[in-house]
């Protein structure tokens, strides 16, 4: 029966997670902006994602004529299906997910993630016209440039469990957390993630103020929900990553772990929703400058020490 | 780097302030007795309409949204109709300013939306209230030089008899 239903109930749980996510952010943003957000809707404003939704929902679903048709309607698609494939692989308890221990789990999450370049690149391209496909191309050189040390920051996880299974490296952290000796590593990991999901302050692929919505700028209705839903969908993967990766997964004292896990992630994307309501966005070319000046030699470093650390650990008896 | 890290504990900081909301409809804001909003014709302390029907509200209105007429009837001039559209109001109050009568004032209610736009055209039933609004005591009748029946020349308050031209007695 757990076997059955976690397939099935996991992609579902994911989407309704999302979806309240919308109103979960607004609301914290409200709060770190002393003000109320959307309260009015439901006790304390919980309906608003439903209301949100029955609005895309009711919405004209407006494909325009000189977008290419095709491509248009495939890209939202592309951009929902690498995502929620990714959550196969997050173990949310010891016994793993729904691939359960994939000896290849991590390098399934960042094949996802290229993929999910296509998304976007698809989407403003298709769109056919001079903002989205902007949008698009910035999205594409930002999300290719970052997965670089995206999987350059994984390596220290890597060598340090000896194992690219996200089982495995849940199991390695029993003693210290992965934060504390790949404490480099995380900090390019988290940034690097940011800039993956496209969101603030990394969020140059729409930012409003020069690209009007970027590559979703033809989007309209349920196609627009998705990348909406997709976007946040990604904030839960990329810190529920974090979590599995850098603060232990499941492990912790006394509750079980899936209660710690949700936990953790839950602090993350709190974290991910703080960076919005704090920091500015920054110029395009210092966010290509950060990431192959300082972030990738940093990931680099971070590689180099980890193999020394390892290589006079195995030699000193 | 440091400045980042400082940004994000200074906003984080902002969870335990005071939100600065007011939940309106349930929550009314305070509004200040001279808070520019919806225009009312007031009466002078014996109940009669203020309004002299002068013209000067309509001229010094930017937008244009104040039309009357004007009507004489014992001496004293009233507006045969006095019509406000609230549709074209800026609410800037240059209406109260010139009127000589302090019978235009504008009042410290917003609350006036409407589905349809006719329905902010107000009439002189709607603009008039039994009160003196602002300025209790003032009667510009009774201040004025100008003769009404029950009050001849020189007869208002502060105001000496007229000089009798036809005597050379001081």
């Amino acid at each position: 029966m757990m076997r059955l239903s976690l397939p099935v109930l996991t992609p579902l749980a994911v989407l309704g997670l999302a979806t309240m996510l919308t109103w979960v952010e607004r609301r914290l943003l409200g709060l770190w902006q002393d003000r109320y957000g959307p309260n009015r809707v439901g006790p304390g404003g919980v309906f608003q994602a439903v209301a949100d939704g029955v609005k895309l929902l009711f919405k004209q679903d407006w494909v325009p004529p000189f977008a290419d048709r095709g491509v248009f309607v495939l890209a939202p698609a592309i951009g929902m299906m690498t995502v929620l494939l990714s959550f196969a692989v997050i173990p949310f308890t010891a016994m793993g997910g729904i691939a359960g221990g994939m000896n290849v789990g991590l390098l399934f999450i960042l094949a996802m993630m290229g993929l999910g370049v296509y998304a976007v690149v698809l989407a403003g391209w298709a769109s056919n016209s001079k903002y989205a496909l902007l949008g698009g191309m910035r999205a594409a050189a930002q999300m290719i440039s970052y997965e670089v040390f995206m999987g350059v920051s994984l390596l220290g996880v890597v060598m340090a469990a000896g194992s690219f299974s996200l089982r495995d490296i849940v199991a390695a952290q029993g003693r210290v957390w992965f934060v504390i000796p790949q404490c480099l590593g995380f900090c390019v990991f988290m940034l690097a993630g940011i800039a993956e999901t496209h969101r603030l302050p990394f969020d140059l692929p729409e930012g409003e103020n020069e690209l009007g919505a970027g590559f979703h700028t033809e989007y309209s209705g349920l196609k627009f929900g998705m990348f909406f839903i997709a976007e946040y969908a990604g904030i839960i993967l990329v810190s529920a990553l974090v979590t599995t990766l850098y603060l232990g997964g499941g492990l912790g004292p006394v509750l079980p772990a899936a209660v710690w896990f949700t936990l953790k992630t839950c602090g993350m994307v709190m974290f991910f929703i703080l960076l919005r309501a704090a920091l500015p966005r920054p110029r395009y070319d210092q966010l290509m400058a950060l990431g192959w000046k300082i972030l990738l030699p940093l990931s680099l470093l971070n590689v180099m020490a980890t193999g020394t650390i390892m290589m006079l650990r195995a030699t000193t008896p | 780097m440091l400045d980042t890290l400082r940004t994000l504990f200074l906003t984080f900081r902002h969870a335990f302030y005071r939100r600065a909301t007011v939940q309106y409809p349930e929550q009314q804001p305070y509004l200040p007795p001279r808070y520019r909003g919806r225009i009312i014709l007031s009466r002078d302390p014996d109940g009669a309409e203020r309004c002299v029907a002068c013209n000067l509200c309509a001229v010094a209105c930017p937008v244009d949204c104040i039309s009357l007429q004007k009507v004489e009837a014992d001496g004293r001039w009233y507006p045969q109709y006095f019509r406000i559209n609230f549709s074209r109001c800026i609410f800037c109050g240059f209406c109260e300013e010139a009127c000589p009568t302090y019978a235009i004032q504008l009042t410290p209610d917003f609350e006036m939306s409407e589905y349809s736009r006719p329905n902010l055209v107000y009439e002189k039933e709607d603009l008039l209230i039994s009160g003196t609004g602002k300025y209790p005591d003032y009667s510009f009748y009774h201040v004025s030089g100008i003769p009404i029946p029950g009050k001849d020349r020189g007869a208002s308050e502060r105001e000496r008899p007229p000089v009798d031209i036809h005597s050379l007695l001081p």
